[in-house]
């Protein structure tokens, strides 16, 4: 490791709460530490700051200084791996349900699957939409659509979509589920990621299409669901691609 | 009839189905398509920006119509859309470029 590289790794270990890095001084030297605070503290207070925006809805169910004091401890046993900061946070639902003050609320993990797959929704590469002359007169037994990769299903254990529908401005009338949701987030053609609690039979058309089957095969996934609501839905907002050939 | 003609049948049924949903998908009017970055017009905390949900930018505006906050409009009405005059009575327009009015303090 080069001088350079030393010095960086030193002064990343001092804002985490370790020593102050060799040659850092101040004068009078003895606020050395004081002043190299400010430092810590910046990190600190702009890292709480990024996990807030991300995990609003969490920071909405547990309150501002709950999700404060929580948030010091997730910085500090899960603290970014890269410098992109939209790429922080994929540990933070499985934080909070090992998260002990937590424990009566068995839905905080699943919510905050729901707000990271947004951001992922948000930042997945971008795909063009098929043509919508190439579906006329298409085979549905031949027919193989891609998803666009923004497209993601979330099975979740308790009724997370509803919880998260709930915490949204204007959502404040919306009814809360008794059991386990479906979730389906994807990134519209407006750039809006909405989520939606979906049914069993179309989330298996939605795993068929990834699996790559055909249009015909994967409805057949959905027992006598019918399909067009979803299929135009999916349509509508741009989600269904035109699959490469392999 | 047999197993093998109900499920003939079911496939049928099926397959004209599709037909009728690939004609609806494909007759869905295209929208949304054309989108351009105006300047201006978001409510306080509504902006999008390009980091996009729960990360460090989105819908952090800190009051309406801030000129250098922007959301994704229909090509060709960022210019023309109609918004409330400010507080002095001066018309609000928007802008493809970020404006200094309006700015959070």
């Amino acid at each position: 490791m080069s001088p350079h590289e030393m010095a960086l790794v030193r002064f990343g270990a001092a804002l985490a709460g370790g020593a102050l890095p060799q040659g850092v001084t101040a004068d009078p030297p003895e606020e050395a530490e004081r002043r190299f605070n400010v430092y810590r503290n910046n990190v600190a207070v702009g890292l709480g700051a990024a996990l807030v925006q991300r995990f609003a809805v969490i920071a909405r169910l547990v309150g501002e200084a709950f999700f404060a004091a929580m948030a010091h401890e997730y910085i500090a046993k899960h603290p970014p791996q890269s410098p992109v900061l939209h790429e922080w946070g994929e540990s933070f639902p499985a934080f909070l349900e090992h998260f002990p003050p937590l424990a009566a609320y068995p839905y905080m993990g699943d919510v905050a699957r729901i707000e990271w797959a947004r951001g992922q929704a948000f930042h997945a590469a971008d795909a063009l939409p098929i043509a919508p002359a190439q579906l006329i007169g298409a085979d549905p037994e031949r027919l193989q659509l891609a998803l666009h990769l923004s497209v993601l299903v979330l099975h979740l254990a308790t009724p997370a979509v509803s919880i998260w529908q709930r915490n949204q401005p204007g959502g404040e009338g919306e009814p809360i589920g008794q059991s386990a949701e479906i979730a389906l987030i994807l990134r519209d053609r407006a750039f809006q990621v909405p989520v939606r609690a979906i049914s069993a039979p179309e989330a298996a058309l939605i795993a068929g299409l990834k699996r790559g089957e055909t249009l015909a095969q994967a409805v057949a996934q959905m027992d006598d669901f019918d399909p067009t609501a979803l299929l135009l839905e999916l349509m509508q907002a741009g989600a269904l691609c035109e699959r490469a050939e392999p | 009839m047999t197993a093998s003609t109900s499920h003939r049948r079911t496939q049928l049924a099926l397959g004209a189905t599709l037909v009728c949903a690939l004609g609806a998908m494909a007759a869905l009017p295209a929208q949304a398509e054309d989108m351009e970055k105006c300047y201006g017009v978001a409510l306080a905390g509504q902006n999008d920006c390009a980091a996009g949900p729960g990360t460090t930018c989105a819908g952090t505006s800190k009051v309406d119509y801030q000129g250098n906050a922007w959301k994704l409009v229909p090509a060709g009405t960022c210019m023309t859309m109609d918004l409330p005059a400010d507080a002095d009575g001066m018309a609000r327009h928007g802008g493809l470029m970020p404006l200094d009015r309006d700015m959070a303090s």
